[in-house]
């Protein structure tokens, strides 16, 4: 019993320069880092963001210190951060190599574009701040979440799978569309459909031919105001989408950007709700 | 080496002129220490510089955050600015002279189009390159590098199209570098084509230049270039100055043109080429800088040259505290602010040029 309680006491203090003092000023570089951090409870601690951080909306009140590939190391230094948390590919090098040498904890993490990843970058995250049971919780969480719309996905029959084309821009008739490989994609075969953008990589201009071909059923946006918007009228009156089953059975969906091709905390949530917009909300 | 680049040569010291060429030199040194100590002083960090000086002048030593915000950040960056926007500035004047076209600049001679394509393609292709040859450039080494290679392979592709039996034809240099700029420019169109979201981002922010990835590193790797274009170029003077008159008059004065046009060439590759591969794409230094010194004191290449050196690192640096201040603590790429304030004075300078009948 005595040696136990010895044994745990030990392990403890092996343990305590990790949980001794858990930052209490956070710099968070990177759309779902930020998500992270905030699905954690740990929002009150941010003192600056990327320009990238837009979810929960309460972080657009914080300082920003810019896009993540191109930061300025005197403008994070300049918030007098106790620890940067940063997406692994964040740069420019030389911005994170004088972070480094500022002598403040700068954790890089794990971006893999999956849910595996996600776990990865929320127990990262929880074990970089001090929230370890935080983050285990919502790992649990997601991974159920997850597990559960790939079971609801799996049984669509591939007969059924709706072939899903996703539209980024219309730039003055020229389309934008997701291809192989892009965030749209996953997040497309997360929810059991098929990503109808084949043959090219990443989100490219396609031609009018091309977009004929891929002949979707459902035309997935993303839900913007302004310029960016692309109106139903705009899809139907294109010379090319416009003939697609999708636009003549009106199959338009969308939402909202971040949500849906943000990979973060609320991927789960987001391949959820395109799963049912494609197909139903499953029974039971 | 100093001497002749201060003082100049050929007038008494005691006439109206020379003093007053010499009351511009000092001014623009003096605003060159003013830039610089807004530059060191100033910055998103709000670091007290008498504190940090007295510090460190006193022996009781730095904090860390202090010493990498002054060692690390900003005297790095000031250093590569006064390089950067003399190396851009002197090109400029250089480009100017050689071509006696007054819109001349580094970009004539493929500098630009041939940096761009070779940033691209490191930004681009760099993930096809051995991972061990990546390791061991470091990726912060891999666009400056393709970027000055192809930066100086366009130009001295384009000297050699230009030559033929031992001439060089300025016109032929003209033109066929924009032929060389169209096509590096199609390339670059291809690539951008291929490349993904995060490329395309990167690619903007390097076509806008920025001093933001100044280290001593970089500062160690484009200095060999640019100080000894920077010193050579003022012994190129009296021949441009000859060269005002005509290639045919240049060469009944003595001078031998054809290695007047290869000394400039050269300098102009070593200087902007380094130049534009460390800090990006930065426009208009190299125009309005030549120009407002010709309003100021004449087209005597022997002042322009080292004043422009001056004036063009003041402005550069001056113009790098403002990108660094505006939407702090983010940062504006540098070309963004050079353009908004050099496009304005270039149209000044052109209208106040046409009033007295000029171009």
């Amino acid at each position: 019993m005595k040696m136990g309680a010895f044994l745990a006491a030990g392990l403890l203090a092996l343990a305590a320069p990790a949980l001794a003092d858990p930052p209490q000023r956070i710099v968070s570089v990177g759309g779902s880092v930020t998500e992270i951090v905030a699905a954690l409870g740990a929002a009150d601690l941010l003192v600056g963001r990327d320009s990238t951080s837009t979810w929960p909306p309460e972080v657009a009140a914080l300082p920003d210190v810019g896009y993540f590939r191109a930061l300025s190391p005197e403008g994070v230094l300049g918030l007098a951060p106790d620890m940067v948390l940063a997406e692994a590919d964040a740069g420019p090098v030389e911005a994170v190599e004088v972070l480094k040498a500022a002598g403040i904890p700068y954790v890089a993490l794990p971006g893999e574009p999956s849910p595996e990843g996600i776990a990865a970058k929320i127990t990262a995250v929880g074990e970089a701040i001090g929230r370890q049971a935080e983050a285990a919780t919502l790992v649990e969480t997601f991974a159920a979440e997850i597990a559960a719309v790939r079971a609801d996905a799996a049984q669509v029959p591939a007969a059924d799978r709706k072939r899903v084309l996703f539209v980024l821009a219309n730039q003055a008739g020229r389309l934008l569309v997701g291809g192989e490989g892009s965030s749209a994609a996953a997040i497309i075969a997360l929810a059991g459909g098929v990503n109808a953008g084949t043959g090219f990589h990443g989100y490219k201009q396609a031609t009018d031919e091309a977009i004929l071909t891929s002949a979707p059923d459902v035309i997935l946006m993303m839900d913007r105001e302004g310029d960016l918007a692309i109106s139903d009228a705009e899809v139907l009156g294109h010379p090319a989408l416009g003939t697609t089953p999708a636009a003549q059975a009106g199959a338009i969906l969308r939402m909202d950007g971040l949500l849906l091709l943000g990979f973060g905390p609320r991927t789960a949530q987001a391949a959820r709700q395109l799963h049912d917009a494609l197909y139903g909300p499953s029974e039971g | 080496m100093t001497a002749p680049a201060l003082r100049l040569a050929g007038d008494p010291p005691a006439s109206p002129r020379a003093r007053r060429a010499l009351h511009l030199r000092w001014g623009l040194v003096a605003l060159l220490l003013l830039a610089a100590v807004l530059s060191i002083s100033t910055g998103a960090a709000g670091l007290s510089l008498p504190r940090v000086l007295g510090d460190w002048l006193s022996g009781a030593g730095l904090a860390t955050r202090d010493r990498v915000i002054l060692f690390d950040i900003r005297l790095p960056r000031l250093a590569m600015g006064m390089m950067v926007g003399a190396a851009l500035a002197v090109s400029g004047a250089l480009m100017q002279g050689l071509f006696r076209n007054p819109l001349a600049d580094p970009g004539v001679v493929g500098v630009a189009a041939g940096a761009s394509l070779g940033a691209v393609s490191a930004i681009v292709l760099g993930g096809l390159l051995p991972v061990a040859l990546t390791r061991v450039l470091g990726p912060q080494f891999l666009v400056p590098l393709a970027a000055f290679l192809f930066a100086w392979g366009a130009t001295m592709l384009l000297y050699r199209l230009a030559r033929a039996g031992g001439q060089t034809s300025v016109a032929t240099l003209l033109l066929a570098g924009i032929a060389l700029t169209a096509l590096a420019v199609a390339l670059t169109g291809i690539l951008i084509n291929m490349a993904n979201d995060q490329q395309l981002r990167d690619l903007t922010f390097w076509n806008m230049g920025s001093l933001a990835g100044a280290s001593w590193m970089k500062l160690a790797l484009a200095l060999p270039f640019v100080a000894p274009a920077l010193v050579f170029a003022p012994r190129l003077a009296g021949g441009l100055n000859a060269l005002a008159l005509g290639e045919a008059a240049a060469a009944h004065m003595g001078h031998d043109v054809e290695r007047l046009k290869r000394w400039s060439v050269l300098a102009v590759a070593a200087a902007a080429g380094a130049a534009v591969s460390v800090a990006g794409a930065i426009g208009f230094i190299g125009i309005v800088v030549p120009h407002l010194l010709r309003l100021a004191s004449g087209p005597d290449h022997r002042a322009l040259l080292p004043n422009a050196a001056l004036l063009g690192a003041a402005l550069l640096v001056g113009a790098d505290v403002i990108a660094r201040q505006v939407v702090a603590p983010a940062e504006l790429p540098i070309g963004i602010v050079t353009a908004i304030l050099g496009a304005p004075v270039f149209l000044w300078i052109l209208m106040r040029r046409r009033g007295f009948g000029g171009i």
